[in-house]
């Protein structure tokens, strides 16, 4: 990436480039592993101090991002030792058990959303339910949540990231996607 | 052929399969189960269509742009790195 090449040159432009385009997404990305604010923005700042600093070892190997994700998921973690997001307890089931009969079909219908009928149908307007609902995620699961769908991120890519199986992964994206679908259909529900 | 009837899989199963349907690594066998599922399940299928929903709807969370302090911040940093 040209822009790496320049800061390695020690560009001033190439740095305040890549800080525009990478810096919220870091910021998410550590706020999703800590519950503090000012564990996550420190995280985030030490990492760019690495990466100025350790713009020589980049290889180029993997993609910038997912070098740069990685650092900064190293840091989250020492710095996590310290101060751990208390996790909510997994739910191994997508949907509550009790919501099957006991053939293991569906003993009330799936509701429909209103939107699904919608063919102008806005995902924008449900981020601020989606924000909250992310929140209330175990950390794990919100993690990769965030890097695939809210970062487009390729599954590979965050397993690198993350250092963890393609499997696991899976699972923490599916447990993960199911709670917010829940989530959301329980927020019709109220209407 | 064995034809597939969409009880084969129970839908307490099927939505099991939704994430690994999506990612594309269910074997050709499951995959063929679940679509045969889905087509003949309301429930299952709206379910299916509900996942794809709050996919798209959370890529739209992350429309937040850099705020010019904390940007400010950084440039500074920066700057006082190469000046040691
Ligand atoms: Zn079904």
């Amino acid at each position: 990436m040209e822009l790496v090449g320049r800061l390695r040159d020690g560009d001033e432009d190439a740095f305040v480039m890549l800080v525009a385009r990478y810096h919220q997404p870091m910021l998410r990305l550590a706020r999703s592993m800590v519950s503090s604010e000012a564990v996550a923005e420190e995280a985030v700042q030490d990492t760019w101090i690495g990466v100025v600093r350790g713009i020589e070892r980049f290889e180029g190997r993997a993609s910038f991002k997912t070098w740069l994700f990685r650092i900064l998921v190293n840091r989250v973690r020492s710095a996590a030792t310290r101060e751990q997001r208390n996790a909510p307890a997994e739910s191994p089931q997508a949907v509550d058990p009790a919501r099957f009969d006991a053939q293991g079909q569906w003993a009330d219908p799936v509701e429909r959303w209103p939107q699904q009928s919608d063919d102008r149908f806005e995902a924008a307007m449900w981020a601020p339910i989606l924000k909250a609902a992310l929140e209330d995620l175990p950390s794990r699961q919100r993690t990769v949540v965030v890097l695939r769908d809210v970062e487009g991120m390729s599954s590979e890519e965050v397993c690198s990231v993350l250092g963890i199986s393609a499997g696991n992964q899976r699972i923490l994206l599916h447990r993960g996607r199911s709670r917010l679908r829940e989530m959301l259909d329980a927020d019709w529900r109220r209407g | 052929m064995l034809l597939l009837r969409p009880k084969d899989i129970a839908c307490r199963q099927a939505v099991e399969l939704v994430t690994d349907y999506l990612e594309g690594t269910l074997s050709r066998g499951d995959r063929r189960r679940f679509e045969f599922h889905i087509r003949g399940c309301p429930n299952c299928s709206a379910y299916l269509e509900q996942i794809r929903m709050t996919i798209q709807a959370t890529g739209t969370v992350g429309e937040d742009d850099l705020t010019p302090e904390a940007r400010d911040d950084l440039v500074n940093l920066y700057r006082r790195w190469k000046s040691k």
